[in-house]
């Protein structure tokens, strides 16, 4: 047969509603310790990105499948991500100088 | 080619150029396309940093100026139909393509690709509906593209509190704030429409069978990026 979906039919299908529950708990925990907490601003900072990071892979290993595609189309979404991270650093060097 | 391959090939096309990422070629374009709205994205990310942690005044508090506790829930709304759009991908790899049907033992009925993709349809709208009347009231109460307009109400609260407010930095963080929503909020609307233009033309019509559902899974890695940059400018917008 010639399907034309046959990249993800290898794997066992993740439990997407488990995930939903991850993401909305991180939210809710993330929220929280944006209003409700005492910490310090720039640990604050690094543990509400780091929220934010998870909650992402979260979505994009398993609600785009990342997780189970091959590498040749997962570098295709990772190449990016060097780049982008040039690009900040560039404006923020030239910032500084 | 004869005619009898033409029919084939209109109901199921053949995968083009399997050789390179080796997946079909809707799925690759989507998945390159996706690769550039990254740097998009990062592009206006990467302003905001340098402007929000180069300028030397304060930047608004959080929730002083934006309705977080709104927002919250739009966010909400937002991963709901990230679930929802996986959710009719599901449904027809599974051949469900009708809308709901009784399940014998159990009280809620399953749902098929018509049903979740309604869903997902109903929350993405809903996102957008909610995201205009912030913008609505947010500018109501005076904060523009150009910060604080004078004589509004959260340009007085902002003589009274400059550093609570960001009085200083609020032609900034007016200019970033909106376009990087706005951008967000565009391609959500993309998406909605592009959904609505395949509910009406494809999915109702049950065009899609477990043997080609290329459309769901192409406009489903759409939404759930567009899920997943709401996430970051969620945090870094509101929270932050």
């Amino acid at each position: 047969m010639t399907s034309t979906t046959p990249t993800i039919t290898g794997h066992k299908r993740p439990n997407y509603i488990l995930i939903w529950l991850y993401l909305f708990l991180l939210t809710v925990v993330e929220v929280s310790a944006a209003f409700l907490s005492h910490i310090p601003k720039k640990w604050l900072i690094l543990i509400l990105l780091f929220f934010a990071v998870w909650k992402a892979l979260l979505v994009a290993l398993f609600f785009m499948h990342l997780k189970f595609e091959r590498w040749r189309l997962r570098i295709i979404f990772m190449i990016p991500l060097p780049l982008a991270a040039i690009l900040v650093t560039a404006a923020i060097m030239e910032k500084v100088w | 080619m004869t005619q009898a391959t033409q029919t084939v090939d209109v109901m199921r096309p053949p995968f083009p150029a399997e050789p390179g990422a080796g997946v079909y070629s809707n799925k690759l374009g989507m998945w390159v396309f996706l690769a550039s709205d990254v740097m998009f994205f990062t592009a206006l990310i990467g302003s905001y940093i340098v402007l929000r942690f180069g300028v030397t005044e304060p930047w608004a508090k959080p929730g002083a100026v934006l309705n977080v506790p709104l927002t919250a829930v739009n966010t909400f709304l937002l991963i709901c139909s990230s679930v929802s759009m996986v959710k009719a991908y599901a449904a027809i790899a599974d051949g469900k393509k009708y809308f709901l049907r009784a399940v014998p033992g159990k009280l809620l009925r399953d749902g098929g690709l018509k049903f979740w993709l309604l869903v997902t349809m109903i929350c993405g709208a809903a996102f957008v509906g909610v995201q205009l009347v912030e913008y609505i009231k947010l500018v109501g109460h005076g904060f523009t593209p150009s910060g604080f307009r004078e004589g509004s109400l959260l340009a007085e609260h902002a003589a009274a509190d400059p550093v609570k407010y960001g009085a200083a930095a609020a032609g900034m963080y007016g200019s970033t704030f909106f376009t990087m929503t706005g951008f967000h909020g565009f391609h959500v609307t993309c998406g909605v429409i592009s959904m609505t233009y395949l509910y009406f033309t494809k999915v109702l019509p049950e065009k899609y069978s477990p043997q080609d559902y290329r459309g769901i899974e192409v406009i489903g890695l759409y939404w759930h990026f567009v899920d997943l940059v709401w996430i970051i400018l969620f945090t870094i917008v509101y929270l932050i």
